[in-house]
């Protein structure tokens, strides 16, 4: 069995010691800031990814992933114990998380996120093993067209998922594409709206649009926002669910890691999507739905499960096609690309023991995430009350020093602190930053390949259609953009969006 | 309901749409725009304009049919601090040195919040100051000097 030697492949190279250590740092540093209150895995992964471009590709990312899931468990444990997601993606968590936490059940709850996100960890790992060469094969025929068609998707998909106005999150996409052309065009070595800067020259750099569009702009949100906080950090004792507990999470997890791992390996699907379409799954099939939102253990253990199974499949499309799933698979698809590694089919082929290396870490992180978590959720329970006052001078401290490092050179700061403004007045303005950031990661390889495949069809767009791949992929964003715009579905969309935003 | 313009959501969001993509078409009509099969640097910043300018005239006739809000106040305050601070480290950390540029930044940061406290910011600073030099100059090696002094021309 191939998938087999390979995998042994891969636990040759996460299990020696240095990428060991790489992969704990990572799981350890990324659950660290990741459990601050406000600070959301992107944030998280744009503040230390600097920290990463020291090391050889396989050690960086999988230290990255390291971070990436340490931090989306650390925002489950916010999630539960202040109400304060850091993402959308926890903001499910919190809805029933919290509620056990206030019945003084924080301890099974936050063990029960820790046990659902491991299986669904393992489960959704076996997955990326699996299909990752799968998708990866089936790659290697794709030309231009095949690929502007498939990004066209992934940016259709994350628009229309995006919580808000479609119109909206359509033009953000398009802000996103033109923020990513900015630079030298590769063709023709013409500077583009780079007014003059020489640091302009390369583009704007990712961690500056990450930090500045997501940090700075959520920090000014959450000054300018007041209220008090409960938290029920000091509760957290009988750590250990009740056998009910148990049984009660096991099929949820199960169905969880189900549907996040299908919406993961989805370009332009964000995990929050699989978590919370698996708490409306609970919901349904659930005897007594009543008792979600007042503190359901299944409410905990389908999100957390969808989750964390979508976070590992994201890596499907990232690694196979070099298409981000989403805006934080965007950053470490940067990241390698800033080793020289250009993620696509060819990596599974010519690199093997990156990819292997990385599913194989992802076994290795989760048990190193559950090893540190169960004995150490004290510890996190604790630095959940760090106040915000001390914690958003921080965050700026490292992510400005971070932009700093890129050219060692102050116009990325300065742009960051454009960026922030700009971030802050959309945020205001209710337009979503995620499809932005997609579209600026996308725009540069969109415009490759439409001219890539206009060349070789001699100017006719009619390739996009003949071929059936790219045809199947133009039709599934067409019919999803018509389901949109169709009064029924626009309501139902509308009420799912705002009750995942409520919680 | 009659919304002012200036407090019209979807108004300013469609406004500001359709400033970028103007903004963008018409700086890429310096570019060349080549032909179909041949596109040049013009082509897709141009067709991108279009479409955004297209967005974002939509949107403000949504803005100015729903009458839709800018839900809360604008907290300028803080994000005229964050700004300060956030270009001030940039301009200081190329004349001074890390130590002081991120003193600046804690400091300055800090004050954007409601709660002030200069002890707490103090050591807040000192905290930062010496995770940062351990981090970034021992830890990764970057080459900046913790004190400096040069305003050259």
């Amino acid at each position: 069995m191939d998938v087999l030697a390979n995998l042994a492949l891969g636990f040759g190279v996460a299990l020696t010691l240095k990428n060991l250590a790489y992969c704990f740092l990572g799981v350890l540093l990324g659950t660290l800031i990741g459990v601050l209150p406000g600070v959301g895995p992107l944030v998280t992964i744009a503040m230390l990814l600097p920290i990463t471009f020291g090391l050889d590709p396989v050690s960086s990312l999988i230290m990255l992933a390291g971070i990436f899931y340490g931090a989306q468990y650390g925002g489950s444990t916010t999630a539960i114990l202040v109400n304060m997601p850091g993402e959308v993606s926890s903001a499910v968590t919190a809805i029933d998380g919290y509620q056990m936490a206030r019945q003084g059940r924080a301890g099974p709850a936050l063990a029960t996120a820790a046990i659902s996100s491991f299986t669904a960890g393992i489960l959704s790992t076996l997955v990326v093993a699996f299909f990752g060469p799968m998708v990866g094969h089936l790659a290697l025929e794709f030309g231009a067209a095949e690929y502007f068609s498939l990004m066209l998707m992934g940016l259709v998909f994350s628009a229309v998922l995006a919580h808000g106005d479609l119109v909206k999150s359509l033009a953000m996409v398009v802000v996103g594409l033109m923020l990513g052309l900015v630079g030298t065009d590769v063709t023709s070595g013409l500077p583009r709206f780079s007014f003059g800067i020489p640091e302009l020259l390369d583009g704007v750099g990712f961690t500056v649009v990450a930090v500045g569009l997501f940090a700075v702009s959520e920090i000014v949100l959450n000054l300018a926002r007041s209220g008090p906080v409960e938290v029920f950090a000091k509760d957290v004792k009988d750590l250990m669910p009740t056998w009910a507990d148990i049984k009660a999470s096991t099929m949820p997890t199960l169905r969880g890691t189900a549907l996040g791992s299908f919406f993961g390996a989805l370009p332009g699907v964000t995990a929050s999507v699989a978590s919370f379409s698996a708490y409306m799954l609970e919901k349904k099939l659930a005897k007594d739905p009543d008792r979600f939102g007042k503190g359901a253990i299944e409410g905990v253990a389908a999100p957390e499960a969808a989750n964390n199974a979508a976070a590992q499949t994201h890596f499907i499309p990232t690694l196979t096609l070099g298409i981000p799933a989403t805006a934080v698979m965007a950053l470490v698809l940067g990241a390698l690309t800033m080793q020289g590694i250009q993620p696509g089919p060819q990596v599974m082929t010519t690199k093997p023991e990156l990819f292997w290396g990385l599913v194989a870490s992802m076994f290795v992180g989760n048990v190193l995430l559950l090893v540190l978590n169960l004995p150490l959720v004290g510890v996190w329970a604790r630095l959940t009350q760090v106040p915000y006052r001390w914690l958003f001078p921080a965050i700026l401290v490292f992510a400005s020093v971070g932009n700093y490092s890129l050219n060692n050179s102050a116009v990325d700061v300065y742009l960051c602190a454009v960026i922030g403004v700009f971030g802050y007045v959309l945020a205001k303005l209710e337009c979503q930053p995620a499809p932005l950031i997609l579209g600026y990661v996308l725009g540069p390889m969109l415009e490759e390949n439409l001219r890539r495949a206009l060349l070789m069809s001699e100017g006719s767009f009619t390739v996009f259609v003949t071929r059936p791949i790219s045809l199947a992929f133009l039709a599934i964003s067409a019919a999803l953009l018509a389901a949109m715009v169709m009064p029924a579905v626009r309501r139902g969309r509308a009420r799912a969006t705002d009750d995942a935003d409520a919680g | 309901m009659k919304t002012r313009l200036l407090d019209n959501r979807d108004f300013l969001a469609g406004a500001l749409f359709v400033a970028i993509g103007a903004g963008g078409f018409g700086i890429a009509l310096a570019y060349p725009f080549g032909t179909l099969q041949q596109m040049g640097p013009g082509f897709f910043p141009r067709v991108l304009g279009a479409i955004l300018v297209g967005f974002g005239l939509v949107t403000i006739a949504r803005g100015l049919r729903s009458g839709e809000r800018v839900e809360g106040g604008w907290g300028w305050f803080p994000l005229a601090m964050l700004t300060v601070s956030i270009v001030a480290f940039g301009w200081l950390m190329e004349r001074v040195g890390l130590v002081p540029s991120l003193v600046v930044l804690v400091a300055a940061s800090a004050f954007a919040g409601r709660e002030f406290r200069w002890g707490e910011v103090a050591v807040l600073a000192g905290v930062m100051c010496l995770l940062s030099v351990a981090i970034f100059i021992w830890g990764l090696g970057l080459p900046y000097p913790l004190f400096a002094f040069e305003f050259g021309p």
